[in-house]
């Protein structure tokens, strides 16, 4: 039974990561109709920004963190507008190559400067294990549970409460509507790919104080498809309640099934999953159903 | 874009598909399969190496194209499909079958795969589909990789060269005529599809699905009949890449090569054969072209060589975005208007 807590803890953890990146790829899908295939890649950047900061300036965790946000903000607003401003109306295929190549460009650019070696944080979180009911959990998993609560907290009051998140959302559910009130379109598009941009910048830094930092970071980018598609593509409480689901029961899966069968069960279940989704409920759990007219 | 000739006019249908439009493009398409024959007498092995690399390519990317060009379902699945031609080739082969056996047979294998992995596209579209065949991609990759007694897990299988009657095509040389011919007969065979009531039920399905549907063709049947074409040129290009390496494990064949194959119809031209063609050669030699400025480059500036291969991927990822940016009807659209301006040329207005 330990070990199904232990499990069910770490899957809530990472699960709480897919959710953070899920939000950030269900904003995008949401206010622009933009499949980011990039998105892992955001968050290989923004881990790296983080660590070149705390490592190489010297600059306090919490320092860099922020300027890490403030960074990778203005990187997700600078590739709306240079890359993804001229791909409205393009057929999804197009689309989907331009964020793969954004990847592909991204992930090199990364390894340029940074190489391949995985790079460690300092220690920002003390190593010595917290014990909560019998269960001793790392003090970085606790922290980065909370940052995640509360970053997705702030998000959920920020879409609700003020004007430029209502405006998203008014620019999600209808955008010529939305253009004859007086919506900035364009600026709404921007800001979208630049909270998504940071949203993955905070999961990723999170990773790399579990892991450490390397460009196999950037798989996390794949995961983010069984999440949404579970959760509906279009639904930010499909993110985050997508993510822990996909993120515990990947733990499950690995701490049960691959020592039966010798690895990759973890990997694979994600997919399974979402392969089941999608022939019984291809909306998700919280997605809008699209109905087609001829 | 469909420049023809002056008073190259056509008073029925059957010569609106004719092959060969008019008689010049029948001379071009004879020259070009004598300059192929030609060729590796010519060029030195390097060169032949990345021919049979284009080839491979060209029946992988043909493929997709009639997947994803005239049908419009977009697979990132390619890469898994070729694994299964190439594994099974490779099983097969280890049987002790020839490979003028083993090579349609492991397309045909991979042909009922990729119809399997095809049932969803009934359901799902687009942007869904893509992900069901990612999915499909890892899945594969999994199987293969478990299913250690057939495909020899991690380790992958190591076959010997392909025999033919006698003479072993253990070489660049002897490996061409193999791939050049196939490459070519696959191309010519897509060709024909596409201009067949099949290739026809494709497009129309492309354009519109429901109209299609009610115009009676069986979405069904000619979605499945799609995924399994496809997957056949993908088969078959696996089999070739696993006799020409004869080392076959599933690195080769991860969601990169998918992504690769992809982009190959994007940057040639989707709905295409001529596109799959284009884009093949070209993202083949890309990388051979940047490494070859690179051992220039490295005289001078000799870091060049530590971050060639990221520069690879690098000018990968920007071709995709540049021409999906300024040319997105690929190389195709850009080889008709370099065909107009020279049939007109020098009085071109």
């Amino acid at each position: 039974m330990e070990l199904f807590f232990q499990l069910v803890i770490t899957g809530i953890v990472i699960g709480s990561i897919y959710a953070l990146l899920a939000l950030g790829f269900t904003l995008i899908y949401k206010a622009t109709d933009v499949v980011n295939f990039a998105q892992g890649e955001l968050l290989l950047v923004g881990a790296y920004i983080c660590l070149h900061t705390t490592v190489t300036y010297n600059v306090p965790f919490i320092a860099a963190f922020f300027l890490t946000l403030v960074f990778t903000f203005l990187m997700g607003f600078c590739i709306e507008k240079i890359f993804l401003r001229r791909m409205i109306g393009e057929p999804i295929i197009s689309i989907i190559m331009l964020t793969i190549g954004l990847s592909s460009v991204l992930r090199a650019i990364v390894t340029i400067i940074w190489g391949t070696d995985t790079l460690t944080f300092p220690e920002v979180f003390s190593q010595a294990p917290i014990v909560v009911f019998g269960l001793s959990i790392s003090q970085v998993y606790i922290y980065s549970i909370f940052a995640v609560a509360i970053f997705l907290g702030l998000f959920t009051i920020f879409f609700k409460k003020s004007k430029v998140g209502v405006a998203m959302r008014a620019v999600a559910s209808d955008q010529q509507a939305a253009l004859s009130m007086g919506i900035d379109v364009k600026r709404i598009f921007a800001l979208s790919w630049a909270i998504a941009a940071v949203v993955s910048a905070v999961g990723g830094i999170f990773l790399a104080n579990i892991n450490g930092v390397n460009t196999s970071l950037s798989h996390f980018g794949l995961k983010v498809f069984p999440v949404v598609i579970l959760g509906g593509l279009d639904s930010i409480i499909g993110a985050i309640v997508g993510g822990l689901i996909i993120g515990i029961l990947e733990n499950l899966a690995g701490g049960y099934i691959d020592p039966l069968i010798g690895g990759g069960a973890k990997e694979l279940f994600p997919f399974v999953i979402m392969i089941v989704v999608l022939m019984i409920k291809p909306y998700g759990l919280f997605g809008t159903v699209e109905v087609e007219k001829v | 874009m469909n420049y023809t000739n002056c008073g190259n006019f056509k008073s029925d249908y059957s010569k609106d598909t004719a092959l060969f439009q008019t008689g010049f493009s029948r001379l071009c398409i004879y020259s070009l399969l004598i300059a192929l024959v030609v060729m590796p007498f010519v060029l030195d092995s390097y060169f032949i190496y990345i021919a049979n690399m284009i080839f491979i390519a060209v029946i992988g990317a043909v493929g997709l194209n009639i997947l994803t060009g005239f049908t419009g379902l977009i697979s990132l699945g390619q890469g898994a499909f070729m694994a299964v031609g190439a594994f099974s080739a490779g099983y097969l082969s280890l049987q002790g079958m020839p490979f003028y056996l083993t090579i349609p047979l492991a397309g045909i294998i991979t042909a009922v795969v990729g119809a399997f992995f095809g049932i969803p596209s009934l359901r799902l579209k687009g942007l869904y589909l893509s992900i069901a065949t990612l999915a499909a991609q890892f899945i594969i990759e999994f199987i293969i990789i478990r299913a250690e007694p057939i495909t020899g897990g991690v380790i992958g299988l190591s076959i010997n060269y392909a025999n033919f009657f006698g003479v072993e095509l253990d070489d660049d040389f002897k490996f061409y005529f193999l791939a050049m011919i196939l490459a070519v007969s696959m191309t010519m065979a897509a060709t024909n599809i596409t201009r067949s009531k099949i290739g026809r039920a494709f497009l129309s399905i492309r354009d519109n699905y429901i109209a299609a549907e009610a115009m009676g063709i069986g979405l069904f049947r000619y979605k499945l009949m799609a995924f399994a074409i496809s997957s056949f040129y993908a088969g078959v290009a696996g089999a070739l890449w696993a006799y020409y390496t004869t080392i076959i494990t599933v690195e080769n064949f991860t969601i990169m090569v998918s992504i690769q194959y992809l982009s190959m119809v994007i940057i040639g031209g989707l709905g295409s054969v001529l596109g799959g063609i284009f884009g093949a050669t070209f993202l083949i030699l890309l990388p051979e072209a940047l490494q070859f400025i690179s051992d220039f480059g490295s005289n001078y500036y000799p870091a060049i060589t530590q971050i060639v291969g990221s520069l690879k991927e690098m000018a990968f990822g920007l071709v995709i975005i540049l021409f999906l940016l300024f040319e997105p009807e690929g190389l195709v659209r850009r080889w008709k208007l370099t065909k107009a301006y020279w049939k007109l040329w020098p009085f071109s207005y």
